[in-house]
């Protein structure tokens, strides 16, 4: 089990999808584990009664059927199939709605869920929240920029019970990026990445559940924009440019910055 | 009939097995994806996951081979007295390639990435004394260039047709490669740069085309999976007097276009924060405040009245 997570951290993640399908066909007695802790592209279905979209995954899964956010009906059709609490569902229902909101002005598209459970031991309750954007130029990519671009976020919050008005939530985030510009001029440019990141916090009540798993999520995910965009798509430049070194700009690691410098400490030794 | 009990065998199991061949397959195609310099890894990571070590062994003959040629890997001549580049271009078969510099076959283990064996290349594996010149042209300047740009690169100049003609029938194509490649598991980082250049001369007009492809690979890991992968392909002509000075013609302008490559990635990369991010997800909203999901709230809550309301009536 360890070798195939330590494969998928080495596959490229642009072809996360096939290395976990062969991985799956490898080590079929290890399925549940395998899809639980190997973070996949989201994938989407149709509620044709709210004729909305909402993004499956193991959180609104009951054997083959998908519970849709909307309705709360699965598809296909379950007779008993899990539901949550009525206040929960409440709730549930309102972090559908405004979490679309903080999706349409951050991403300017997309397709969000949020799904809510009570958990099988303890109390409290689990909350995760989804969202895929397609910014290739042929979906909701406004600039036309990316002939592929994908954007999916996966966040799981714990959520503990109140303790003297203040709560204490743990979330676990996860980002997977592929994207790929391309032009006559400069060949193509594919970058893909996926990282995983932890945040705990306390919160007081008196906001209500919503607005603190909210904030943390847009803390989070703002982290996490920003940590992909500097620290590691900019380590993979330094990569490159470690690799080959632009000629003609003249820094005391070049070769011909060295030799200059050579060639002036010797001009200088001779008076 | 067997396929028959093989078949009631998957539903008893409820699962499909793999037959021996698909197995193979999949270990073949987890190694050949290996990020630059890890491929070592992948391939312990494999062998556990097919807990097979003769399927393992069978996917690792048929993939190593392949990457290291793809990657075109640098190794080690046993009397140290330098290294030669494993390349489609070198192949004098599946596990013999030349160093058209030192005119020495090496023999190399693809699985160990190592080499076992070298000696004199014979006669007709060399190039003619014409083609040479033009070869060695090529590859003087190109050391320079490579040593100079590229920390570490290696670099080879191959005859590719025309190997055996005495005089000149036309044109003459030679193919240089560059090389280079780094891995620092302690930084989590790697990544490779290979650039083929297939040259076509012809002596008569006293002129050469080019035609480049480029490949950059890089990977950073801490706490993350991060891949840059890119292709470029150019191509442009020179005019020159003697296969003397040609290399030096045909150097500068890999180096123009290189470089005028490393600064388009540059460009792309500056563009990528500013621009080409948004695509995907804004920094902030346009309103450049943070989300207030207080109001968010607020609005959808009385939304929901507004509805009840008019739905009781």
């Amino acid at each position: 089990m360890e070798a195939a997570m330590d494969l998928m951290r080495r596959m490229p993640p642009a072809e996360c999808q096939q290395a976990l399908a062969s991985l799956l066909a490898l080590l079929p007695s290890q399925s549940p584990e395998l899809l639980s802790r190997v973070d996949q592209p989201l994938q989407v279905a149709c509620d044709e009664e709210h004729a909305k979209q909402y993004l499956l995954c193991d959180y609104n899964r009951d054997g083959d059927s998908y519970r849709s956010p909307w309705s709360s009906k699965y598809s296909p059709p379950l007779e008993d199939g899990v539901q949550p609490s009525a206040e929960l569902r409440k709730l549930e229902q309102e972090a559908n709605e405004v979490f679309s909101i903080y999706r349409d002005q951050y991403y300017e598209g997309g397709i969000s869920s949020v799904y809510l459970w009570e958990p099988e031991h303890g109390k409290g309750f689990v909350a995760c929240f989804l969202v895929t954007k397609d910014g290739s130029e042929s979906a909701d990519g406004r600039r036309g920029l990316l002939q592929q671009g994908l954007w999916d976020a996966i966040h799981v919050i714990e959520v503990g019970e109140e303790d003297e008005g203040s709560v204490h939530y743990c979330l676990t985030s996860t980002v997977m990026l592929a994207l790929t510009t391309a032009d006559q001029s400069s060949g193509s440019f594919s970058l893909s990445g996926s990282i995983t990141r932890q945040m705990e916090a306390d919160a007081s009540m008196t906001d209500g559940h919503l607005c603190n798993m909210g904030r943390m999520i847009e803390e989070m995910e703002s982290k996490m924009r920003n940590g992909l965009d500097q620290v590691y798509f900019g380590k993979t430049k330094e990569v490159v440019f470690t690799l080959r070194e632009p000629l003609g700009v003249l820094n005391a690691s070049s070769r011909s910055g060295q030799s200059l410098q050579q060639c002036i400490i010797n001009e200088i030794g001779r008076f | 009939m067997e396929e028959r009990i093989a078949e009631r065998d998957d539903e008893i199991e409820g699962f499909e097995e793999l037959s021996a061949e698909e197995k193979v397959a999949i270990g073949k195609w987890f190694l050949l994806k290996s990020p630059p310099g890890q491929i070592r890894q992948v391939a312990k990571d494999v062998q556990t996951v097919l807990m097979d070590d003769s399927l393992f062994t069978k996917a690792a003959e048929e993939a190593f081979p392949e990457y290291n040629v793809k990657h075109m890997i640098p190794v080690e001549l046993p009397d140290h007295s330098g290294k030669v580049l494993v390349t489609k271009y070198a192949e004098v078969d599946n596990s013999h390639y030349l160093d058209p510099r030192t005119a020495v076959v090496a023999t190399i283990d693809h699985i160990k990435q190592v080499c076992t064996n070298m000696r004199p290349a014979a006669d007709d594996e060399l190039p003619t004394a014409l083609m040479e010149e033009y070869r060695i042209s090529v590859d003087a300047e190109l050391l320079k260039y490579v040593e100079e740009a590229y920390p570490g690169g290696e670099c080879a100049v191959y005859c590719t047709c025309g190997k055996n003609v005495d005089k000149q029938e036309g044109e003459i194509e030679l193919a240089a490669v560059i090389s280079n490649a780094s891995f620092s598991s302690k930084n989590f980082r790697g990544g490779s740069w290979r650039a083929v250049w297939r040259i076509q001369i012809n002596e008569e007009l006293h002129a050469a085309e080019l035609q480049g492809q480029i490949n950059v690979n890089a990977h950073y890991f801490e706490e993350g999976n991060v891949q840059l992968d890119t292709s470029y392909e150019c191509h442009d002509s020179i005019q020159f007097q003697d296969a003397g000075d040609m290399g030096a013609g045909i150097v500068n302008v890999v180096e123009r276009l290189e470089s005028e490559y490393l600064s388009s990635l540059e460009d792309s990369y500056a563009k990528l924060s500013d621009r080409t991010f948004k695509e995907l997800r804004r920094k902030l909203p346009v309103t450049r405040t943070l989300f207030s999901w207080d109001k968010a709230l607020q609005l959808s809550l009385s939304r929901d009245l507004a509805r009840e309301f008019t739905s009781k009536r």
